[in-house]
């Protein structure tokens, strides 16, 4: 991989290496019994290790500029395995706090293994570590082919994903260092933020660049949901995250805004961060892999348009529906509710056009567990909106709030939709990367895809249920006036409700490993595909059918 | 450029635009989307008018119907207080013996104990009211400061060793920490607690005398010369077969070794008198159940 960088690019990469672990260097010595130095040891030890490889391909020669014919496809398949990677860690940590959460003597005594810190490593670990590496890996892959261009350089993308996993990391270690921020989905400390404002605007630029490279007359529809990805994604990090450092060597930071301010920007972020980060990304994977693998048009240019605007104005205002009878003006409140009431419009056109693109290839849904991942992520998508401007509904949500149904739906969404559209992009997209003919075992992805239904159903159906029967335990009054339950009661009647998550959660993960054994040995040991990748890819522009995107290897 | 075709299936026309094999058809928009789009306009605009919506620099449209979040909560607060009244009113007017002869009233106290407990003396004393190390078995066990209600009712509104003026207060000194024992006389001390423990205080049974010298001179002034404690102290009696903190050899040595200072918190400020009225008769009343 390395050799295919041009020499200029290998010594840019070094030069930021060492520019890094110097930086790293600093961060450690400043910041001396703080938990910040520990960041400092890592942030050395890991830009350390990336240099020693580079220095040594530093001289070897310049690369064949055949490559430059064909789509640049090595950060995507990193992209990938980093992916299936953070999937296996985050899930794992996900069950863990599961079964925590029904056993909670099952910790160890240090402070890293409580509850409240791994939880966020689990919430960081799917959302960022597996979910944006999907949408990094695959935004690679499908601006290039719908752009008919080859990335616009060789380095950015490198730096787009390695950065980006070098913040994951410091998230993830932060926590159980104890170092949080306390807003929920934006955890991490100002330096972890301001690194990836600098990776985000990187990837912004990479993304237009490629664009406008472009050699087709018009933009895909999964490059516009890419783009609103990218563009509010950086919108919400900068302003939920405006801060001020205690020191420049320390991790703490106080937040700019207090009080019901701080809140509402935090949920208009939390609220668009699963608007924009998991779900306009992953509506542009949709767009790109469903159709391919149906080999079927989109049903409705039309549709895509009206929902892309729909979705994108909607969602901004939406936010304040998380803060329903609090201490928020009731005048925001009714803008949440009934902005989300007509959100459902849009996003249920977004998911009949998936469906509906499948008329024509149902044979292929019933036949073909991958393009079956993605139907199952449309049908998920279309109930877990239906679901999210129900629960908007303010009368609605005094029962559903602080209950387990949220966490309910938020996994019906999580699971249902964002993973298994990422997983069916994936199994799609890795024997088009390697240029294999198949995944080494269809019967693998088969049980993959059940075990990771069975397990969104199990956890899903259980916290509906805990959900419900809390929400109803605490509003639950005798005929004298008193309340029939105190909490503790309704923590003891969730217990089996616990258990059956856990093991729902147990099946997810038995699935995502099963998808990384069979991902490990498409990539060591499946025939590879006679017909490379010319079957799958049109040829960058201006070159010849066929011939054009032999492996670069 | 672009060139249109027509899809056999649907019959729709593509928009002429390829992107690497992807095709988009020119389907018209169903009629169910805009149907909806405007339903749930209308139905937003209609409730912008009726409820507080638009903000208005320093204030905001209050709505036709003039609902406000303050007064819902105020008039429930008002309907739940004419609910309880009553019986609250007869549980603070009467006596303990009172209430406890009238089944009618202690229906409520129960659920409305049962509430208060769960919410503010589960997390210690366990939601059965069963204690845990170091927090008393108030079902069952035995209070050191008393359990009659009256005296429940004290201890829960002045807490053990807490910041309240009136706090019921007791410290067991350290001995062996503080070097006030050698660790001789500990063990020694140890054995003849021990010991009364089995055959009850029959002191004319002890053989460990020089125990019981150790006792008369160290332990005696709270727990008493027979052992048997002090309620008005909140010193437990040694003699009978309920520990706080445990009964066996290593926890006995270490309650000597390093002292006991038991805390539990004052309730006068966050819970009103009727409640923690209520609260001692319906531990009481969960000790008379047995």
């Amino acid at each position: 991989m390395l050799s295919q960088l041009t020499k200029g690019e290998r010594q840019g990469a070094l030069t930021i290496l060492l520019a890094m672990s110097l930086l790293g260097v600093a961060i450690a010595a400043g910041g001396r019994g703080d938990p910040i130095a520990t960041h400092g040891f890592l942030i050395v030890i890991l830009s350390l290790g990336m240099a020693v490889p580079v220095m040594r391909h530093l001289f070897d020669p310049e690369p064949s500029s055949a490559r430059l014919r064909s789509y640049y496809d090595d950060p995507s398949k990193a992209g990938i395995v980093l992916t299936m990677a953070w999937a296996a860690f985050a899930l794992f940590i996900g069950d863990w706090v599961a079964w925590l959460l029904v056993n909670p003597n099952l910790t160890f005594d240090g402070a890293w293994a409580s509850f409240g810190r791994l939880r966020p490593v689990h919430t960081t670990g799917v959302i960022f570590g597996f979910g944006g590496n999907g949408l990094i890996a695959t935004s690679f892959y499908v601006m290039q082919r719908t752009s008919r261009a080859r990335l616009a350089d060789q380095f950015s993308p490198w730096f787009v994903l390695i950065g980006y996993n070098l913040f994951c990391v410091l998230a993830v270690t932060g926590y159980m260092l104890g170092i949080t921020q306390s807003k929920e989905y934006a955890e991490p400390e100002w330096y972890a933020d301001l690194w990836l404002l600098v990776v985000w605007v990187v990837y912004f630029i990479l993304y237009l660049r490629t664009l406008s490279r472009r050699q087709e007359p018009h933009i895909y529809v999964a490059n516009w949901y890419y783009m609103a990805f990218i563009v509010v994604v950086a919108m919400l990090h900068i302003v939920n995250n405006l801060a001020v450092p205690v020191s420049l060597v320390g991790a703490k930071s106080h937040s700019l805004f207090s009080g019901v301010q701080d809140a509402l920007t935090e949920w208009w972020y939390g609220h668009n961060a699963v608007a924009f980060f998991l779900t306009s990304g992953f509506l542009g994977m949709m767009y790109y892999y469903l159709p391919v693998r149906a080999g079927r048009p989109i049903f409705s240019y039309r549709m895509s348009i009206i929902s892309f605007w729909g979705i994108t104005f909607m969602y901004m205002w939406v936010g304040s529906h998380h803060l329903h009878y609090t201490a928020l003006p009731q005048w925001v409140q009714t803008l949440g509710m009934t902005f989300s009431l007509v959100l459902l419009v849009p996003s249920w056109g977004s998911a009949a056009n998936a469906l509906l693109t499948l008329n024509g290839a149902w044979h292929r849904v019933r036949d073909d567990a991958t393009l079956r991942f993605m139907m199952v992520a449309a049908v998920f998508y279309g109930l877990t909106t239906f679901e999210g401007s129900f629960m908007a509904i303010r009368p609605v949500n005094s029962l559903s709030h602080y209950t387990d149904w949220t966490v309910g739906h938020v996994h019906a969404g999580a699971l249902g939709w964002v993973a298994m559209i990422t997983f069916g992009a994936i199994y799609a997209s890795v024997p088009w990367l390697w240029k294999r003919e198949r995944m080494y075992s269809p019967a693998l992805v088969e049980l993959h895809f059940w075990l990771a239904l069975a397990g969104t159903l199990t956890y899903v159906f259980a916290m509906w249920n805990s959900g419900v029967i809390q929400g109803l335990m605490w509003r639950t009054y005798t005929e004298n006036g008193n309340l029939a339950y105190s909490f503790i009661d309704s923590l003891v009647a969730m217990r089996p409700y616990y258990i059956a998550r856990a093991i729902g959660g147990l099946l997810f993960l038995l699935g995502a490993l099963a998808g990384c054994l069979n991902i490990y040995l498409t990539i060591r040991h499946a025939p590879l595909a006679s017909d490379a990748e010319g079957s799958q890819s049109k040829p960058l522009y201006g070159q010849p059918a066929g011939g054009s995107l032999q492996p670069a290897e | 450029m672009a060139i249109e075709e027509r899809d056999p299936l649907t019959g729709h026309k593509t928009t002429g635009h390829e992107w690497n094999g992807i095709k988009e058809l020119n389907t018209p928009v169903p009629r169910a989307v805009y149907f909806f789009l405007i339903v749930t306009t209308i139905f937003s605009l209609i409730y912008w008018i009726f409820m507080p919506a638009v903000p208005l620099g320093y204030t905001y449209t209050k709505g036709i119907l003039g609902y406000d979040e303050r007064d819902v909560v105020r008039r429930k607060l008002e309907r739940a207080a004419l609910e309880q009244g009553p019986w609250r009113a007869a549980i603070e007017k009467q006596g303990f013996d009172a209430i406890e002869a009238d089944a009618a009233l202690m229906q409520k106290l129960r659920e409305a104990g049962h509430a208060l407990f769960g919410g503010n003396c589960a997390v210690c004393h366990g939601i059965d009211a069963r204690g845990n190390a170091g927090f008393p078995n108030l079902a069952a066990g035995v209070l050191n400061w008393g359990d009659s209600p009256e005296a429940i009712q004290e201890t829960i509104r002045v807490g053990i060793n807490s910041p309240h003026p009136d706090t019921r207060t007791a410290q067991m000194p350290a001995f062996g920490k503080d070097d006030m024992l050698p660790r001789a006389d500990i063990k020694a001390v140890i054995a003849y607690l021990r010991d009364i423990g089995k055959s009850g205080s029959d002191h004319a049974a002890m053989t460990q005398t020089k125990g019981l010298e150790i006792f008369q001179n160290n332990c005696a002034a709270c727990h008493g010369d027979d052992a048997r404690g002090q309620v008005a102290l909140g010193a437990p009696n040694l003699t009978d077969a309920s520990w706080l903190y445990g009964g066996d050899l290593q926890t006995i040595h270490d309650t000597v070794w390093h002292g006991r200072q038991g805390r539990m918190p004052s309730w006068e400020n966050r819970l009103g008198a009727v409640d923690i009225k209520i609260l001692a008769a319906y531990l009481h009343d969960l000790r008379k159940e047995r």
